[in-house]
């Protein structure tokens, strides 16, 4: 069976199981730098590396178990999944449980559930499907049906309040639209009428501990053992690690404790504190390579659902390592999004190796259609 | 058919539009990635120097190193003052949120006074946040023991263990070592004047009183410090460079134990001091005075009530009446004056008055009296000096006049502050025509110069000062610097301390020195000399003069009666001898206030301490 694009036998062999090969090994590298960066951040921690692994191989085995699903069949369960999950986020806000001063988990008795990790998924899925299911691009009237589809979920997320999940899902839904092609003048309208709402979200949506997070990334020097304590530490121990950082497990600001969340959301500080910029430039290689192949998986992907699936889904991972890089280096406000596939952490992985086993599916299942 | 071709067309056109926008996020992705490494160089290489200069800041903190105070030997090598480890409570503000609450549960696990938490809280504010400040010293293991179970419930609360000053003598030294104390608000800004304070930086404690204070550069010796790398909660990960301190020196007395616990024992009956010093050089042998108290109550910090007892006692043990006992030197004065007169030729060994039991002024009748009533007769230098005649030197001391009796007096050490290695120490007073116009707006008259001529009226001296004042006398016209510390010791190397006496008297004639020593020997050895009855059966030959001062007036024709007047008004019992007379090594000063004669009561005290001295012999060298 020849192929045209990953030519050879071996690739062939993992194509029969729907694994994208280079994307595969992208991840591979990601996650193999990651673990050895959360050796280090976590204080040299078994335990920790242990679960992370589990963790890991979890998200990988759901990768590949999503990847085997047709893309077919993913676009006629979009929408019903997109239902379910808006009922669960209701039921959260009936009767959620209260943790860390919001109402984001479902006890299902033997575990504790987010739906808005299923949300990440349904909501560009729906977004595609409805779009999907007319001509490109987009009318008028179709594109505000993807934006209510987006809205309704991202304000009972918001609400939680998990503000940070509730701008990623909706940006994943924004995706597909701008994917889809909607016009740049109404993208620029949109951008405009966001410009017009930040006030309105500043004044009302935004609890004070949110508020506050904006004002200390304004000036993180006003406050620097209160709330900018964070971005402060985090700031020197990027800064000190120079162009080759200064070592594996040492790194001082990490290692004796003076950067705060260091395995999980400042974990990026701790790779630039001991790697230095060559570090950095390594891990943004990684992610851009990753990236660039998703969206070539995409735009070869067979229909249009597909294409804005995968194409949102990798823009949406894009989102979370810039914001994360973002943020722990003083360009955006603190906003509590991990380092995909580095910083130590559990739901939000799974789903976004689902989202990448999507990707898979997209990529492989093509051949199969085309074949004949 | 017409649906599929549209199909098909629209596939086309679609792919087109999406793969614009796919083109269209690469680009937008690349530009937010050059963004990133942008600041990242603007992190990493433009400003690398000031956060790896933060970073360095985070993590090193230089922690002072206390050097260990020097030690205190007594002349044969017994510790006079040690340090000790004990277990104190400390708390560092710096990382205690709740100060009133930590306290108030450290107060459910161990007991504190109110006072010492007056006293931290006073340090507190006093301190600098990060340093480390105690509130209950000597813990006991029992304390220790609850404390570390409760240790994780406190932080910046911990048990340390320091070294503290111990004097194992307890009373015995008292007024010679002084004793150390917290370093307190006064003191900082006087060491910080001194440009010193940064040597202090992990001090608590400082010499307050004695030689401790005197000798606070020697014995505290330098800070060391270290460069430690802590983590976020300050806690000390690794050394990373350690300048050790340099301990403070040691310092070894003259005094020696057996002399300073036999004048403390002599002296148990009486309010008074005893010094006895090496008149050769000047190195002080023994110095006790009493009461004294122990100084092992200052150095954790005295109780108030502790204090104020010692403070409003009526003996007054706070005093060291070594060297701020001021007293009239009553008759010890007079082979002084006797070296004067002889000198300046005033009197001859030939000379002889007539002692009818007093003395009046010319054109007077107001009768001196001499301590026998009915007199001594026809007396000379020797008689006056043994019998301790007094009209023979009210007579002298006219003919001499305060000029020459103030100037003399002063060039031989009396009004002057011996320059003893402590700083408690009074002048005294020897008078003088200008002192008295100063201090009593009036002029000198030859009436003052009678009760002076035998040590009494404004003239007072310390003790101390008294034996000082008598070195001339055995060395030729030399003047002695007293001092305690005979040697430094930095632990390696040993300094004697040396300090030259000097010549403060022109000889006019050596012989006229023999004389005088001559008279205070007789006064020892020949039978009706005052001090004879003392000193007989003495394994040693000695010379002395005794002092009886008076401190109640008697009217011109009463009698003494020691019983008929208040005790503390009674007369004070002077004592000053040497021995051996004709080579001197030890020279004696008591003073028993409210004693008696000081033939019988001093002398008996100096002679058992000169017992002591010749039979444990105590100055090896000889």
């Amino acid at each position: 069976m020849s192929d045209d694009f990953t030519g050879n036998a071996r690739h062939s062999r993992l194509a029969q199981f729907h694994i994208d090969t280079p994307l595969l090994l992208g991840l591979l590298a990601l996650i193999g730098f990651g673990l050895m960066v959360l050796y280090s951040a976590s204080g040299q921690s078994i335990v920790m590396m242990e679960r992370q692994i589990v963790r890991l191989g979890i998200a990988l085995a759901v990768m590949i178990a999503f990847a085997q699903i047709k893309p077919q069949t993913l676009k006629r369960w979009s929408f019903p999944l997109f239902l379910v999950g808006v009922a669960l986020l209701v039921a959260v806000m009936l009767v959620g449980s209260v943790g860390k001063g919001a109402q984001r988990w479902l006890d299902l008795g033997f575990m504790m559930f987010q739906p808005s990790e299923i949300m990440k998924l349904a909501v560009p899925m729906a977004v595609a499907w409805f779009i999907a299911s007319h001509s490109l691009p987009p009318r008028i009237l179709h594109l505000l049906g993807g934006v209510l589809m987006c809205a309704v979920p991202t304000l009972l997320i918001a609400q939680q309040p998990d503000l940070g999940t509730s701008i990623l899902i909706a940006t994943a839904g924004v995706f597909v639209l701008f994917l889809s092609g909607m016009s740049w003048r109404l993208i620029a309208l949109v951008a405009g009428l966001i410009s017009a709402f930040l006030p309105i979200l500043w004044l009302f949506l935004m609890r004070e501990y949110q508020r506050q997070r904006v004002l200390t990334f304004i000036n993180p020097e006003s406050d620097p053992l209160g709330s900018g304590y964070h971005i402060i530490q985090s700031k020197i121990a990027i800064g000190s690690g120079g162009f080759d950082g200064k070592g594996w497990l040492h790194g001082t600001q990490s290692q004796l404790e003076f950067l705060p969340e260091r395995h999980t959301d400042f974990i990026f500080a701790v790779l630039s504190e001991e790697f230095g910029m060559l570090g950095v430039l390594i891990l943004l290689a990684i992610y851009l390579f990753i990236i660039v192949r998703c969206i070539i998986i995409s735009s070869r992907a067979q229909d249009n659902y597909s294409k804005l699936v995968a194409g949102s889904f990798t823009l949406t991972f894009f989102v979370y390592v810039f914001v994360n890089i973002g943020m722990v280096s003083g360009l955006l406000p603190v906003v509590g999004v991990p380092l995909p596939l580095v910083s130590f952490g559990g739901t939000s992985m799974v789903t976004l190796m689902a989202a990448f086993g999507v990707i898979m599916s997209v990529g492989t299942h093509k051949r199969m259609l085309a074949a004949p | 058919m017409f649906k599929k071709r549209v199909a098909i067309q629209d596939f086309a056109a679609e792919s087109r539009l999406f793969n614009q926008r796919a083109v269209f996020a690469i680009l937008f992705v690349v530009l937010m990635f050059s963004v990133i490494v942008f600041n990242q160089y603007q992190l990493q290489i433009v400003s690398y120097q000031d956060y790896q200069t933060r970073s360095e800041g985070n993590r090193i903190k230089v922690v002072p190193l206390a050097p260990n105070r020097g030690l205190i030997y007594d002349r044969s090598g017994i510790l006079l003052a040690e340090n000790r480890p004990v277990f104190s409570l400390e708390l560092i503000p710096e990382q205690i949120n709740d100060m009133a609450g930590t306290l108030a549960e450290l107060a459910t696990l161990i007991e504190f006074t109110a006072e010492q938490q007056d006293a931290f809280l006073k340090q507190v504010r006093a301190q600098r946040r990060f340093n480390s400040i105690t509130l209950k010293e000597q813990l006991d293991d029992q304390e220790v023991a609850i404390l570390a179970a409760n240790q994780h419930r406190f932080p910046g609360v911990t048990v340390e263990a320091r070294l503290s000053r111990h004097y194992p003598f307890g009373d015995l030294f008292t007024h010679a070592l002084g004793y150390i104390g917290k370093i307190n608000t006064r003191e900082l800004q006087q060491l910080e004047l001194d440009g010193e304070a940064p040597n202090y930086a992990a001090s608590r404690d400082i010499g307050k009183i004695g030689l401790e204070r005197f000798y606070q550069r020697e014995l505290h010796g330098t800070m060391g410090y270290q460069e430690v790398e802590v983590n976020n909660r300050g806690r000390l990960i690794r050394v990373l460079r350690s300048v050790p301190a340099v301990s403070g020196q040691n310092i070894q007395l003259g005094l020696d134990v057996g002399l300073q616990l036999t004048a403390q024992q002599i002296l148990k009956q009486h309010r008074g001091a005893i010094v006895a010093i090496d008149p050769r050089d000047g190195a002080v042998l023994a110095f006790y005075s009493n009461p004294s108290y122990d100084a092992n109550l200052f150095v954790h910090g005295i109780s108030s009530a502790n204090y104020n007892e010692l403070l409003n006692s009526r003996d007054r043990p706070l005093i060291n009446r070594v060297t701020q006992g001021v007293y009239p030197p009553a008759s010890t004065i007079k082979p002084h004056l006797a070296l004067l007169g002889l000198e300046s030729r005033t009197i001859t060994t030939n000379t002889k008055i007539w002692d009818p039991g007093y003395y009046t002024l010319p054109n007077s009748d107001h009768r001196f009296r001499d301590h026998i009533r009915w007199g001594h007769g026809w007396v000379d230098i020797y008689t006056a000096i043994t019998k301790s005649c007094d009209t023979f030197f009210y007579d002298m001391g006219i003919k001499l006049g305060i000029d020459r009796i103030s100037e003399y007096m002063h060039k031989m050490g009396f009004g002057e502050k011996t320059g003893i290695d402590i700083l408690e120490e009074s002048s005294a007073n020897m008078p003088s025509r200008g002192w008295k116009r100063a201090r009593h707006n009036q002029p000198w008259y030859p009436g003052d110069t009678v009760p002076l001529s035998i040590g009494q009226s404004y003239w007072t001296t310390t003790p101390l000062q008294l034996a000082v004042a008598t070195t001339p006398l055995l060395n030729r016209g030399k003047l002695v610097t007293p001092h305690m510390v005979t040697a430094f010791n930095n632990g390696e190397t040993t300094a004697a301390n040396i300090l030259p006496p000097r010549q403060v008297l022109d000889v006019e004639n050596e012989q006229n020195y023999a004389v005088v020593m001559d008279t205070m020997h007789q006064t020892v050895s020949t039978l009706g000399g005052t001090a004879h009855r003392a000193f007989i059966g003495a394994q040693y030959s000695s010379a002395g003069k005794t002092g009886t001062a008076q401190l109640a007036a008697i009217a011109q024709d009463a009698k003494y009666d020691a019983d008929a007047i208040d005790e503390r008004l009674r007369d004070n019992a002077m004592y000053l001898g040497y021995a051996p007379y004709d080579k001197p090594t030890i020279l004696v000063v008591v003073a028993l206030e409210n004693a008696g004669g000081g033939g019988s009561n001093a002398a008996p005290l100096a002679r058992q301490l000169m017992d002591y001295y010749f039979t444990a012999g105590v100055n090896r060298d000889e």
